[in-house]
């Protein structure tokens, strides 16, 4: 198995000294961007395992999450470091696969993170289920709804796998699960201030519109934004966190949100990679969970562990 | 007709204002018909709530477009106006919130942090010779930078402001005249204009930012002090931007460290559709305004009627090209 020729070549690197000692084990986490809160928030996760772990790291990411190119870059520049070990969220599921495939002929275990790689290079992938997460906002919505009537989603981006994931695992659910409710418009807007915009045209469009899902937190932030502004008697229903959002719920301007486990995936990486070092065998995904929540649960201690503001 | 008379017979100077008044003309017919045509065709298109809804999706982008105005007329050009805007919200958001300063200081720092990068550009540009393309690039991505730096790549949120949403979701008007539901950050959009219209039609300001645009070494021969225009130009332009992030930053009830890219293109593309020339010498706040319309009637209108997001883009991008094609039709007829 790959994974074993991975460990070996790694455990034979190390013999022959060419790794430095475990004490300056650096693994460089590459996301898809580091401005937005979410990468934050798996920026201190990884910090707090690096920590743990007695790891160095550095946390890297293109300024938006459509420069493939730039995001390859420093992939390169990270490889040519010559790490022990290596996370990586890629934003393009396949272009970025022959760069893996130098660090992983230079025996540098890959643990991916976010979303996957169309190869069997990573050791292991941290993430969430994002079909299985927006398919529970789609339950939270329905609910709220009576199942039934019209509705509307707006996405956050048309071509990322989270945004592609999120929006057919939400449509599908609604399709499959609920036939008396209609889907009558999906919008794209990546940033707050377009969201609010968009969603206001769509429910000038559709007026009878009952409810409306927002993919992450800007566009849910734009969303809040948009039924505040209308005084529209709607259903919002968001994704991530983020104070703007947890505010919105408390108020009552959106009903409730699904949170991803963003320090987790952080952590997920760092110790995936700790573990790999040590010849630990690794699933081949790692669920790092969500949960669905509202005003009814956002202080479980569960729950708020992985809410950021 | 008679623009045709006077390009023939007139000055060089009042052939260029009437082109200038033609083109600013014929936008506000295209708006117009954009207007009409959705009202026909998009049911709900035309209801007083949209219409609010258009105005103040138009506020940020307009702003940015009068900032971007001053600097393209003058024969230069700003690419760092969206995210200038995102530092200059942040700054606000430092000032009131982490700092916990009365609101007049927030709006004065935010202003005023935006005019101080903006005279940087313009010095960078003035003194050491880079093409504004090229500083006003890099200051683009400083002022992106700084943005993210400042505020902790977080967003800062204003709930220790009450009044904060005074400067663009509440409506003031409303409460002086009921049913005029006009939200302050487009009615700051208005005086913005007006004021800026002002300074560049009536003020020595706008005689010397239009004679930097139409022959920058003809100016500098006639003894104008060409650097010293071309930074409060930029500085102008960066101070508008403030004005701008106060909105944005506003409606959001955040400054959002992460919004801005991206921007500036929409604010320049308002200001080539209600003809300013990108060559510089020629240009109107009035015509930026009414392109900024465009732009956003154009954007509600293909969603309201269902069109998708994909098709939008290319609209607004044919809208551009056409509006420059008319610029250049025009220009030759003169």
């Amino acid at each position: 198995m790959k994974k074993t020729i991975l460990t070996s070549a790694l455990a034979l690197g190390l013999a022959m000294g060419a790794a430095p000692s475990f004490a300056e084990t650096y693994f460089p986490i590459i996301a898809k961007g580091f401005s937005h809160q979410f990468w934050q928030a798996v920026k201190a996760g990884a910090e707090e395992a690096a920590g743990r772990n007695g790891v160095t790291i550095t946390f890297e990411g293109p300024n938006t999450e459509a420069e493939i190119d730039k995001q390859t870059d420093i992939l390169n520049a990270a490889i040519a470091k010559n790490p022990q070990g290596l996370g990586f969220a890629a934003l393009d599921s396949q272009a970025q696969v022959p760069a893996l495939q130098k660090a992983a002929d230079a025996g540098i275990p890959i643990v991916a993170f976010d979303s996957g790689v169309d190869s069997d290079l990573p050791l292991t992938t941290c993430t969430t289920d994002n079909m299985a997460a927006a398919a529970a906002a789609a339950d939270g919505l329905a609910k709220a709804i009576g199942e039934e009537g019209k509705i509307a989603a707006v996405i956050h981006d048309q071509t990322s796998a989270t945004g592609i994931g999120r929006r057919d695992g939400f449509l599908n659910r609604i399709k499959e699960a609920y036939p008396k409710i209609e889907v009558v418009d999906v919008q794209y807007a990546n940033d707050a201030l377009k969201a609010a915009d968009n969603v206001k045209a769509m429910l000038q469009a559709n007026p009878d519109i009952k409810g409306i899902f927002a993919s992450n937190e800007g566009a849910a932030v734009g969303l809040a934004v948009a039924i505040k502004e209308t005084g529209a008697k709607i259903v919002g229903v968001g994704f991530d966190s983020g104070k703007s959002q947890k505010d919105a719920i408390n108020e009552g301007t959106l009903i409730g949100s699904v949170t991803q486990n963003p320090v987790g995936i952080g952590q997920c990486v760092v110790d995936s990679l700790a573990k790999a070092l040590k010849g630990e065998t690794l699933p081949k995904v790692i669920d790092t969970g969500f949960y669905w929540y509202d005003k009814s649960n956002m202080a479980d201690p569960k729950v708020a562990a992985v809410l950021y503001d | 007709m008679s623009d045709t008379t006077m390009g023939k017979t007139g000055t060089g100077k009042s052939a260029l204002l009437s082109a200038e008044t033609m083109q600013k003309a014929v936008a506000f017919v295209v708006l117009i018909a954009l207007i009409a045509f959705f009202s026909a065709f998009a049911a709900n298109f035309a209801t007083g709530a949209n219409m609010v809804g258009i105005m103040q999706a138009t506020a940020v982008n307009g702003v940015l477009g009068v900032a971007v105005t001053f600097v393209i007329i003058s024969g230069g050009i700003d690419l760092s106006v969206g995210t200038m805007m995102t530092l200059t919200a942040v700054m606000a958001g430092i000032i009131l919130t982490n700092m916990g300063m009365p609101l007049p200081i927030g709006i004065i720092g935010a202003i005023l942090s935006g005019a101080i990068m903006g005279a940087i550009s313009g010095a960078i540009i003035a003194k050491l010779k880079i093409p504004p393309f090229i500083a006003t690039l890099g200051m683009m991505q400083i002022a992106r930078g700084l943005a993210l730096v400042f505020s902790g790549a977080k967003p800062i949120y204003f709930n220790d402001t009450p009044n904060y949403g005074l400067l663009s979701p509440e409506s003031s008007i409303s409460k002086l005249i009921p049913g005029v539901e006009i939200p302050n950050g487009v009615m700051i959009m208005f005086i913005v204009a007006i004021i800026a219209s002002i300074v560049l039609n009536r003020t020595i300001i706008g005689r010397m930012i239009f004679a930097l645009g139409s022959n920058e070494e003809a100016a500098r021969l006639s003894g104008i002090n060409v650097d010293r225009w071309k930074i409060l130009t930029y500085a102008i332009c960066g101070g508008i931007c403030g004005i701008a992030g106060l909105i944005v930053s506003s409606r959001l009830n955040s400054a959002q460290p992460a919004l801005g890219l991206g921007y500036e293109l929409d604010a320049i593309a308002a200001a080539v559709i209600g003809g300013t020339s990108l060559a510089g010498g020629r240009g109107t706040v009035i015509g930026t305004i009414i392109g900024a319309f465009i732009m956003s009637v154009l954007t509600n209108g293909l969603r309201v009627m269902g069109v998708l997001e994909e098709w939008k883009i290319v609209v607004t991008g044919v809208i551009i090209i056409v509006a420059v094609f008319i610029d250049i039709v025009l220009r030759k007829r003169t």
